[in-house]
């Protein structure tokens, strides 16, 4: 393959053979990468910056220091700035010279509490990797599942409750069971929009946010009514799930690291392997991107459509079910961040592919934990992390308006762009 | 010469599909049913049912309370339902089935009413009008949608321009101490968010799916992040005055529509207003055919000398001042407070009662009371001390929407070149 | 006389294509100008240019001497340039008046249209020029042969005199492009001068004062009608003496393959659009669908490949009822389909060449093992093929999308007759290619035929029917009204018959003329 070719190629497809070849020409391979992953970097980069302003621009002590003087208001404005983004470093990869300091010490303990921060990033990633897994595959696919928080909800609720409703199982039998049960949860809620697509042609968007909806209404009525926690009053709380059904964490607590991280791993693999190596995957792949031509190669686009929804909405459900069985161990209404609308920002930042999930909930994650330290030391909101994530996710979107700050270079070829358009459905 | 051309016939086979007639009879007699054994047969037969027609705190257009044999309303109901359901099933209504279903459906609707309020009695007026208050956003938002999809650009930032919209009205009319400046502020707010859908998705040409779920995301993070940084901490920025009841002269004395219809949020009249404004300017005047050309066909519009990118830049911007009115409802016409998440997916309704209403504005309209109506009765029937849970109640507009997406659209006409950016080539 | 239209050096680059290189043209008053060139010679491109949908790199514009810059249609318009595109630009769901008056609309009290008002301006023109219209209808109802009627009056409203016809007899019947023709004389007639885009050289020959040849973005000569005849026209459009005539022998059809009887298809308004049709194909023949488009061809092969639903009837492949298969069954069952718009139905545009060519068969042996794509397997399978089918491309990984047209329908030629196959259906095979492409195809499909295969071929290009079939069904308004023996009859007769007149008559009708033989 000639490199003139090598370049023009976009930017998925390089990703793709950047793992399917061998390591033949790894020189140009790796120029292709940095190409990859350029646009992405630079889209955080400038979400940052934006976010320094919005942070100086709502702080009540920078606008007093402009009262006094300009030069005073400048400072205190870097200064809130610095403070606020040092949190936030901090809080999501660990403060260096703790770091430091344990490891000279030696001490077990110390290092684990000095590492913490990270470990706690990975387990904020954790969630993320199945969510974004789920929409990355469901855009492979054709469809665009804005329905994962719900799926989420679904699949939660069903881990928990074979997590505390059956007893008396060993370890290997009923965590499993009760991770399966979330995934399926998750199917049953990603297969309703899935199948009314595939048979009426009701549009995806619209059902997977009132399936949303009704997934709340629903979650809220279990915990307050035949999931409530006996002796909780009322309030919208499940029991806790059985020991034999918990996901181990590797460390004593404080430290939430768990093995269900790796689980992630390994299901980001699966699905590569699913989508890049299978003919389920080709399949999947020929109708998300052309159904007209899947039709006339003799593939089925409406069973297509319902599977894949109902896979998505199966990683969906494990998201939920991950956070139950390894983190939180009960269930209640604040579950969930956002992790449904996040996952799609995260997905299109990682280019829908598997690789770029997981490096891209690893991000989020720690956006997600540096901020909560960031709140707590300089107030500052945690939903700012949604507006960051908004940022970076339009810059990511729109190539052309990175292109043209920076200016880099125009490639030869479009980008992939995602194959969701107009209300007609999917026949 | 001579071409004596073969009369052939361009016959259709049938007016509406046999598995959608089978389908539609099945479903009125469900109806039909439904109502015989789950409300029917759970009545005394001397329960009477009691509906008040006058709305609370009205004193003009008052009207007397209609007090109905419960069982024997209900009988007739279900029958009608059957008789219904039999002669589709049998013939088939043709043209008439959509809306036959349609009139089994509010059979349902009012039996359900019936039977809960039997030996009890309910402010029906009550109702029908916190429904149409509750149609308000709904119908302004697929209005909004109207607008933009017409010319060619899917708005799914409606959700994300109404949140906005409605803390951004919120502050300023908490700030100013006037809610038509807050008005403006939320209409502002809205247009500004719309520019940004309008830009990426006409000049960057980006997916409108993504571009509106970016507005979304981030209407979400930057309404919770400023409300907690802001309004939460200082009431005082979260105290908007709200905009009063007008009654109209003349007309709010009507018994029960008067009421409803006339004597009620200024908002409703605005609704009102569009309705007329935005049917007459898309079908009857010169910049109506351009914009939807531009919708229908951009690149022969383009080739007739109509811009197109400019024409849409200003449809998306007038979504934008709609669904900015449409938010400003809910802190200045309805609630009198921001709160994170106000808006709860009435933007995404509104589009679905857009795509029911076939994108036409008398059709977006009755889709939104619908919608309206089916919030009301979620929240009222929990002040009736149902045994229903409220959470199933509440569930009822995403249920409604979702079955009418599932079985109308297909059928409608959506604008040709929806969502198609358009290149100059 | 200063020519009314004139052309200095019009260049227009595209990256890595030269599309116009050093283009002159002149246009007289009154006289009709045929610009003749194969697909992608670069007509459209240069027509665009003087209606302002593209900017000349170089060149130069004059209207009666004197210079002008054309930016925008609007521009255009304005100088009194009007075009009449390929595909129509009418808006389906907008009335004959709405479509006439969008953009130079009739308004009274400020901005309300004045529907009446243009509606008579409308009846003026179409009196004047002959052009029957109803203003109200709606174009979505009417006929293709009214709707490009349409189109002309909308030139008339905004007063062109210089029009510009791109290819517009794809779409027509040869008699309804006869009836256009009258049009275009009165119109010159009437002071108006016209260029017409094509690349059949029948018509340039019928109705050209003057003919202008372009190849490779570059004219190539000048001729009139008197001077020039098919063959040496064909030679200077193409750069090479063409063989115009498909070398084929005479063969007795085997036995029957594929068979329709009695079949009803509805479109998805339950309108029928193929009705009550029969029809048998054998063994080692080609049987040719011709008619016009939108006659029911497309749904009749979409009904036989099984992407459509039929109402009534049967269809049989090699003595199976497949009136009820999935796509894939009949797939497997040996049949294979090239479908009519390679790019939408054919082709996955993003793959590369190599997963294209095993979109039908990737789920098998030996491309796949259990569920495990042989990746190794499909490329050497993907190499055999580009070498086989002659298919240019840099590599077997290379995106489809980056291919020219030619080179996507040859992967489309090559994944469906590399497989073993009985039955073949072929929808516009050739449909926008050039003459190399298009001799390369036909002989591929003559070759699959003398193998012995069944063939059947949908197009409207009658042309390329009259070449390749052994038999001709002709279709009409969704009914099959005539199957004849190729021999048997003349191409006038079949086009006749697509008109819908009935084959008895238009067999007399035939006689009477003295019969030119095809092409």
């Amino acid at each position: 393959m000639d490199k003139k070719q090598e370049k023009q190629k976009d930017a998925g497809k390089v990703l793709i053979e950047e793992l399917n070849q061998d390591e033949k020409e790894s020189a140009t391979h790796k120029r292709s990468f940095w190409n990859v992953i350029t646009i992405p970097l630079l889209a955080i980069l400038s979400g940052l910056i934006i976010g320094a302003f919005l942070i100086a621009a709502t702080s009540t002590s920078v606008y007093t220091a402009f009262g006094q003087s300009f030069g005073k208001g400048i400072t205190t404005a870097f200064s809130e700035i610095g403070s606020a983004y040092a949190a936030l470093f901090t809080g999501s990869i660990g403060d260096p010279v703790r770091i430091f300091n344990a490891l000279f010490s030696g001490d077990k303990e110390q290092i684990y509490k000095a590492i913490n921060p990270f470990l706690e990033s990975l387990v904020q990633a954790t969630p993320y990797i199945f969510a974004g897994l789920a929409v990355a595959l469901a855009f492979r696919a054709g469809l665009f599942n804005i329905g994962v928080e719900g799926q989420l909800f679904i699949g939660a609720a069903c881990a928990t409750f074979v997590g505390y409703a059956v007893k008396g199982l060993p370890v290997y039998i009923h965590m499993p069971l009760a991770f399966i049960a979330g995934g399926l949860g998750g199917a049953l809620w990603g297969f309703i929009p899935g199948f009314l697509k595939a048979t009426t042609g009701g549009h995806e968007v619209i059902n997977t946010i009132m399936m949303n909806y009704i997934a709340f209404r629903l979650t809220e009525w279990l915990l307050s009514g035949p999931m409530t926690r006996p002796g909780s009053g009322g309030m919208p709380i499940s029991p806790l799930i059985e020991e034999s059904a918990q996901i181990p964490q590797f460390f004593p607590s404080p430290i939430r690291f768990h093995l269900g991280f790796f689980f992630a791993l390994g299901f980001a693999w699966l699905i590569w392997w699913l989508l890049f190596k299978t003919k389920w995957g080709l399949n999947m792949r020929t109708v998300g991107t052309n159904p007209r031509a899947a039709k006339y190669a003799g593939l089925s686009v409406v069973k297509t459509t319902m599977i894949g929804m109902a896979i998505s909405g199966a990683l969906a459900g494990l998201a939920g079910a991950i956070q139950i069985l390894a983190v939180n161990r009960s269930m209640a209404l604040g579950l969930s961040s956002g992790y449904g609308f996040d996952s799609i920002a995260l997905t299109l930042i990682g280019n829908n592919h598997p690789v770029g999930v997981v490096l891209a909930s690893i991000l989020f994650g720690t956006l997600r934990n540096g901020a909560t330290r960031m709140m707590v030391v300089s107030r500052i909101p945690i939903d700012i992390v949604d507006v960051l994530q908004a940022i970076i996710l339009m810059l990511v979107a729109a190539p052309a308006i990175i292109r043209t700050i920076y200016r880099l270079k125009e490639p030869k070829q479009e980008e992939t762009t995602v194959f969701v358009s107009g209300w007609g459905g999917g026949q | 010469m001579s071409t004596s051309t073969q009369a052939i016939k361009h016959e259709r086979i049938y007016e509406v599909s046999p598995t959608r007639k089978l389908v539609m009879g099945i479903i009125e007699i469900i109806i039909g049913a439904f109502i015989f054994i789950v409300f029917v047969r759970t009545v005394s037969g001397a329960a009477k049912t009691t509906f008040v027609m006058t709305p609370g705190g009205i004193n003009i257009g008052q009207a007397g309370n209609w007090i109905l044999p419960t069982q024997l309303t209900l009988i007739i109901l279900a029958a009608l339902a059957l008789i219904i359901g039999a002669y589709q099933l049998i013939k088939g209504f043709g043209r008439a089935t959509n809306a036959l279903v349609g009139l089994c459906g509010l059979f349902l609707v009012f039996s359900f009413l019936t039977w809960q309020t039997a030996d009890q009695s309910l402010n029906l007026a009550g109702m029908l009008t916190s429904a149409v208050l509750l149609a308000v956003p709904i119908t302004l938002g697929a209005f909004s949608g109207l607008l933009s999809e017409r010319a060619g650009v899917i708005n799914i930032a409606i959700e994300g321009l109404m949140l906005m919209a409605s803390m951004v009205g919120a502050l300023i009319g908490s700030i100013t101490q006037n809610a038509w400046i807050g008005l403006l502020g939320g209409i502002f707010a809205s247009v500004l968010l719309a520019g940004i859908h309008a830009v990426l998705s006409i000049k960057y040409r980006i997916n409108q799916v993504i571009s509106g779920t970016v507005i979304n995301i981030f209407a979400a993070g930057m309404t919770a992040f400023l409300s907690q940084k802001f309004l939460q901490t200082n009431q005082a920025l979260n105290s908007p005055p709200l905009f009063p009841r007008i009654p109209i002269p003349g007309l709010a004395y009507i018994p029960v529509i008067g009421p409803i219809f006339f004597n009620t949020n200024i908002f409703v009249y605005i609704m009102f207003i569009l309705l007329i404004i935005i049917q007459v300017a898309l079908f009857a005047t010169r910049w109506g055919l351009r914009l939807r050309s531009v919708g229908e066909h951009p690149k022969a519009a383009d080739t007739l000398g109509i811009k197109v990118a400019p024409t849409r830049y200003m449809a998306v911007l007038l979504s934008g001042v709609v669904a900015g009115i449409g938010g400003s409802f809910f802190t200045l016409g309805s609630v009198g407070r921001f709160e994170e998440g106000i808006t709860a997916g009435k933007g995404f309704i509104g589009l679905a009662a857009m795509i029911f209403g076939n994108w036409t504005p008398i059709g977006s309209l009755g889709a939104g009371f619908l919608f309206g109506f089916a919030d009301a009765i979620g929240s009222k029937l929990s002040l009736l001390g149902s045994n229903i849970p409220a959470q199933f109640m509440g569930m009822t507009p995403y249920l409604i929407t979702m079955i009418v997406l599932a079985g109308f659209i297909g059928k409608g006409q959506a604008p040709a070149a929806d969502g198609e950016p358009y290149e100059k080539e | 006389m200063t020519p009314i239209l004139q052309l200095k050096g019009i260049t227009k680059r595209f990256p890595g294509v030269l599309a116009n290189d050093h283009i002159d043209l002149d246009l007289r008053k009154g006289e009709i100008l045929a610009l003749l060139g194969e697909n992608g010679a670069g007509k459209t491109t240069l027509m665009n240019i003087l209606y302002g949908l593209y900017q000349p790199d170089e060149g130069e514009i004059f209207i009666e001497g004197e210079k002008v810059t054309i930016d925008s249609p609007t521009d255009a318009i304005k100088t009194g340039i009007g075009m009449v595109h390929q595909h129509f630009m009418l808006i389906p769901v907008f009335t004959v008046t709405e479509n006439v008056m969008l953009g130079e609309e009739t308004i009274k009290y400020g901005d309300f249209l004045d529907r009446k008002k243009a509606a008579k301006r409308i009846m003026d023109i179409s009196e004047k020029y002959n052009l029957q219209v109803a203003p109200n209808d709606y174009i979505r109802d009417l006929p293709v042969g009214v709707q490009q009627r349409v189109e002309i009056i909308k030139l008339l409203y905004r007063d062109a005199e210089i029009l510009i016809f791109d290819e517009p007899t794809a779409v027509l019947t040869p008699q309804e492009a006869d009836e256009l023709f009258s049009i275009m004389r009165s119109l010159s007639d009437q002071g108006n001068s016209i260029i017409f885009i094509t690349h059949k050289l029948r018509e340039v020959l019928d109705i050209a004062d003057r003919i202008m040849v372009i190849r490779r973005g570059a004219v190539v000569g000048e001729t009139t009608p008197d001077q020039a005849d098919k063959n040496s026209l064909a030679a200077m459009m193409v750069g090479r003496d063409v063989n115009l005539e498909v070398e084929k022998t005479d063969k007795e059809p085997g036995d029957l393959v594929f068979s329709v009887k009695n079949l009803v298809v509805a479109d998805k308004f339950q309108n029928i659009v193929v009705d009550n049709a029969s029809l048998d194909v054998h063994a080692g023949e080609i049987v040719g669908i011709a008619g016009v488009q939108g006659n029911g061809q497309t749904e009749l092969v979409e009904a036989i490949t099984g992407l459509r639903k039929s109402a009534e009837g049967e269809i049989t492949l090699l003595n199976q009822d497949i009136t009820k298969a999935s796509p894939r069954q009949i797939t497997e069952l040996g049949s294979a389909h090239v479908p009519e718009d390679r790019q939408a139905d054919g082709l996955v545009l993003p793959f590369p060449v190599a997963e294209n060519l095993v979109l039908c068969t990737y789920y098998k042996e030996p491309f796949s093992k259990g569920v495990i794509l042989q990746y190794k397997t499909i490329l050497d399978h993907a190499e055999k093929l580009i070498e086989d089918f002659d298919i240019r491309t840099p590599s077997a990984m290379t995106p489809v999308s980056s291919l020219s047209g030619g080179n996507q329908q040859k992967v489309i030629i090559a994944r469906e007759l590399s497989r073993p196959i009985d039955f073949l259906v072929a929808s516009q095979p050739t449909r926008g290619l050039d003459v190399g492409s298009i001799e390369y195809i036909h002989k591929r499909i003559v070759q699959k035929r003398d193998e012995g295969c069944a063939v059947l071929l949908v197009s409207p290009e009658l042309d390329e029917i009259m070449e390749l079939s052994d038999r001709i069904v002709v279709m009409y308004r969704g009914q099959i009204i005539a199957d004849l023996p190729n021999k048997d009859v003349t191409k006038e007769q079949v086009g006749l018959m697509m008109a819908g007149v009935l084959p008895e008559e238009a067999l007399a009708e035939g006689d009477q003329h003295a019969v030119e033989p095809a092409l």
